[in-house]
C-alpha cells in the first residue's frame, strides 16, 4: 500500500475542554521554515475570544479551590504528557521552526520548565506570605492569592518553550487563561492543547485560541471579565492597545516581549507572583 | 362557545420543533439588538421564590426592578417583582408609584395540592396585601386524570377572587408531557378567565422551552381570531441569556405580531435574565464585554 493518503489532522481551537472549530468558519494558512504550507488553522473571530473567555471564568473558582498539591500533581502530569510525546514535538518544531538538535533542546527544556513550576505550586505561598508586626492586638498576615482570568499573549519566539513558560506560572498560581497563540506558530499550539486536555487539566482553566492577534488582542484587553493581560509578543501598537484598554477594569498588565526563554534565569516563582493580589487578613488576638 | 375540552387539539411535534430550529437561526444585530434587549428587559418579572425570602432578600430585588444598573436612565426598568404573598405588602411598598407591578405566587404554590378554599384564600390575601398580578397553578393531577372540567372551574374560581388583580395561570408543561396536553391545558385557562398563560414554577425542570411556548402561542392566536381577545404569554424559568430571550421575541413576533411584543402581553419569568439582558446593552453602548463583576445582584 505505497499509495496511501496521508491523513491530516484538523487544527481546532481549545474552548473549556473541548476541541471546536471557530465559531466565523475562517482559516488560515502557516508556513514552515521552508516557506511551504503548513496547516490551516482555524481563525478565532472575538465570539470565539468571548466564549473562551466565559469559559476560563467559569473554571477559575473550582481550579483556585484546589489544593495547592493538586495542581502541581497535574502540572507534573503535563511534564508526564510532553515527555511521551516528546518525539512529535521535536519532528514538529523541526519542520515548523528550528534545527533538530534545537528542537530537541527546546522540548526537553519545555518538559522540564513544567516540573519546576509543578514543585513551586505549594512552596510559593510561604515564600512571599508574610506575618506583619501591627501596634494593635491583631494577629496580621498577607498571602498571595490569584488575580483570576488571564489573557495570555504568545510571543513569536520559542514556539513551544514560549508556550509553555507562559502558561505554567499562570495556572501554578491559580489563575484560569485564554492564550492567543503566536501567528506563526499556531500549529504548535494546537499539539500542546492536546497534552493539556490529556492531562487532568479541568476544562477552561487552559483555552488556546489560534488566530490573528490585531483580531483578538483588543477585545481581549477590553473585556471587562478578564483580569490581567500577559502579553510576551513584540508589538508596539498592540501593546499601547492593551495599556490603554486595561484601564477599564484596572487590569494587571505584564510585558515579556524581548525574553530568551531558553535561558535557565526564565524561570522563576517571580513568573507566578506576576499574577498573584496579596490579601491581608487582621485577625483578633487576645491582649 | 367553550370547546369540548375531551376532544384533543392536534399539535403537530415535528412541525413545531423545526419551526423553533428556524427561530433559532435568526441573528439580530446593532441598532435592532439594543432595541429589542430593552424591550426584553422591559418584559422580566423579576422572580425569587425561595424559602430563604428574607424580607432583605426582597427589598434587595425591588431596589434592582428599580434601579437595573445604577442610575442611568437610558436603561428600562422591568414589569414586576414576583414574589410569595407574604412578602408582597414589602415590596408593595418599596415600588408603590413607579409603574412597576407586584405579582404574587398563590394557591399553594408550587404544586397546588391546598383545598380550593385555602387556595382563594390566598388569593385574596395577597390582593389584599397590594399585589395587582397573581400567578396560579393548576391542578395537574386533576388534568392529567382528565378532570378538566375541575381545573376549568378552579381557575374561573381563582379568578373571581383575584378581583381586579390580573391572573397568569401556569401550566407546569414540564409535568403535561405531550404537546397535545399543553395546547389543552392552555385552551381551558384561556376559556376559564386567564389574562396570561404561564409555562412553569420553575421548581420543576424542564421549565419553559421554546417549542411548549410555540404551542401555546398558537392556543392564543386561535383565541384571538376567535374572539378578538389578546391574551398574554409568560414563560417562566431556564431563561438565562439574553439571546434566548431574543429568540423568544422572534417567535412571538412571528406568531402573534408586534401587537404582543409589549409588557402587558409578553412576560418572562427569570432571575438571572435581567443581569445577563443589562450586560448585553452594556456591551452595544460601549462596545466592550462586560463582566457580572460591575453588576448588582438582584
Amino acid at each position: 500500500m505505497s499509495n496511501r493518503v496521508n491523513v491530516l489532522k484538523t487544527c481546532k481551537l481549545y474552548i473549556g475542554g473541548k476541541f471546536s472549530r471557530s465559531e466565523s468558519e475562517h482559516y488560515f494558512q502557516v508556513l514552515d521554515k521552508k516557506q511551504k504550507p503548513l496547516a490551516n488553522l482555524c481563525r478565532a473571530s472575538r465570539k470565539d475570544l468571548r466564549n473562551a473567555i466565559q469559559a476560563a471564568r467559569k473554571a477559575q473558582a473550582d481550579w483556585a479551590g484546589r489544593t495547592a498539591y493538586n495542581r502541581g500533581q497535574i502540572l507534573y502530569r503535563m511534564a508526564e504528557m510532553l515527555e511521551g510525546r516528546r518525539d512529535q514535538f521535536i519532528t514538529e518544531l523541526e519542520r515548523a521552526a528550528v534545527s533538530r538538535r534545537n528542537a530537541e533542546n527546546e522540548v526537553d527544556l519545555a518538559i522540564d520548565r513544567l516540573v519546576h513550576y509543578a514543585g513551586w505550586t505549594d512552596k510559593y505561598p510561604a515564600l512571599f506570605s508574610s506575618v506583619n508586626p501591627v501596634a494593635s492586638a491583631h494577629f496580621n498576615f498577607s498571602i498571595p492569592e490569584p488575580t483570576g482570568v488571564v489573557g495570555v499573549i504568545a510571543p513569536d519566539n520559542g514556539a513551544l518553550i514560549g508556550l509553555v513558560s507562559l502558561i505554567a506560572p499562570v495556572i501554578a498560581g491559580g489563575n484560569t487563561c485564554v492564550v492567543i497563540s503566536s501567528e506563526k506558530h499556531g500549529s504548535i499550539a494546537c499539539t500542546l492543547a492536546e497534552i493539556i486536555h490529556s492531562s487532568d487539566v479541568p476544562g477552561g482553566v487552559v483555552n488556546m485560541l489560534t488566530g490573528f492577534r490585531a483580531d483578538l488582542v483588543p477585545h481581549l484587553s477590553a473585556h471587562m471579565d478578564v483580569n490581567a493581560v500577559l502579553s510576551a509578543a513584540d508589538d508596539t501598537d498592540q501593546k499601547k492597545i492593551i495599556q490603554e484598554n486595561a484601564h477599564l477594569n484596572v487590569k494587571r498588565v505584564h510585558f515579556y516581549d524581548g525574553t530568551d526563554w531558553l535561558k535557565e534565569q526564565s524561570q522563576s516563582p517571580y513568573y507566578i507572583m506576576d499574577f498573584q493580589e496579596i490579601k491581608t487578613t487582621w485577625h483578633p488576638v487576645g491582649t | 362557545m367553550i370547546p369540548d375540552f375531551k376532544q384533543t387539539v392536534p399539535v403537530d411535534q415535528i412541525g413545531v420543533d423545526e419551526r423553533v430550529a428556524r427561530f433559532r437561526t435568526r441573528s439580530i444585530k446593532k441598532e435592532s439588538k439594543l432595541f429589542a434587549l430593552k424591550l426584553a428587559l422591559q418584559m422580566v418579572d423579576l422572580t425569587t421564590l425561595e424559602g430563604m425570602d428574607s424580607p432583605g432578600k426582597v427589598r434587595q430585588l425591588c431596589y434592582k426592578a428599580l434601579y437595573p444598573h445604577g442610575t442611568d436612565p437610558d436603561i428600562p426598568r422591568v414589569a414586576a417583582i414576583c414574589v410569595y404573598p407574604n412578602r408582597v405588602r414589602l415590596a408593595a411598598e418599596i415600588l408603590k408609584g413607579s409603574g412597576i407591578h407586584v405579582a404574587s405566587v398563590a394557591t399553594s404554590f408550587p404544586s397546588g395540592m391546598g383545598t380550593l378554599e385555602s387556595r382563594i384564600e390566598e388569593v385574596k390575601y395577597a390582593v389584599d396585601e397590594g399585589a395587582d398580578e397573581i400567578d396560579m397553578v393548576i391542578s395537574r393531577w386533576a388534568f392529567l386524570k382528565g378532570e378538566y372540567g375541575f381545573v376549568f372551574d378552579e381557575i374561573a374560581a381563582i379568578k373571581e377572587a383575584c378581583g381586579p388583580a390580573h391572573l397568569k395561570v401556569i401550566l407546569e408543561t414540564g409535568e403535561l408531557e405531550t404537546y397535545e396536553n399543553i395546547r389543552k391545558a392552555s385552551d381551558i385557562a384561556i376559556y376559564a378567565g386567564a389574562d396570561f398563560i404561564k409555562t412553569s414554577t420553575g421548581k420543576i425542570s424542564p421549565a419553559a422551552t421554546m417549542p411548549v411556548t410555540l404551542v401555546m402561542l398558537y392556543a392564543i392566536r386561535d383565541y384571538f381570531l376567535k374572539t378578538g381577545t389578546r391574551i398574554g404569554m409568560k414563560p417562566a424559568g431556564g431563561i438565562r441569556d439574553s439571546k434566548t430571550a431574543l429568540h423568544y421575541l422572534v417567535m412571538v413576533k412571528e406568531t402573534l405580531g408586534a401587537d404582543w411584543l409589549n409588557p402587558d402581553l409578553f412576560r418572562f419569568g427569570a432571575s438571572s435574565l435581567a443581569n445577563d439582558l443589562l450586560m448585553q446593552i452594556l456591551k452595544q453602548k460601549t462596545g466592550h464585554y462586560q463582566s457580572p463583576d460591575y453588576f448588582s445582584i438582584g
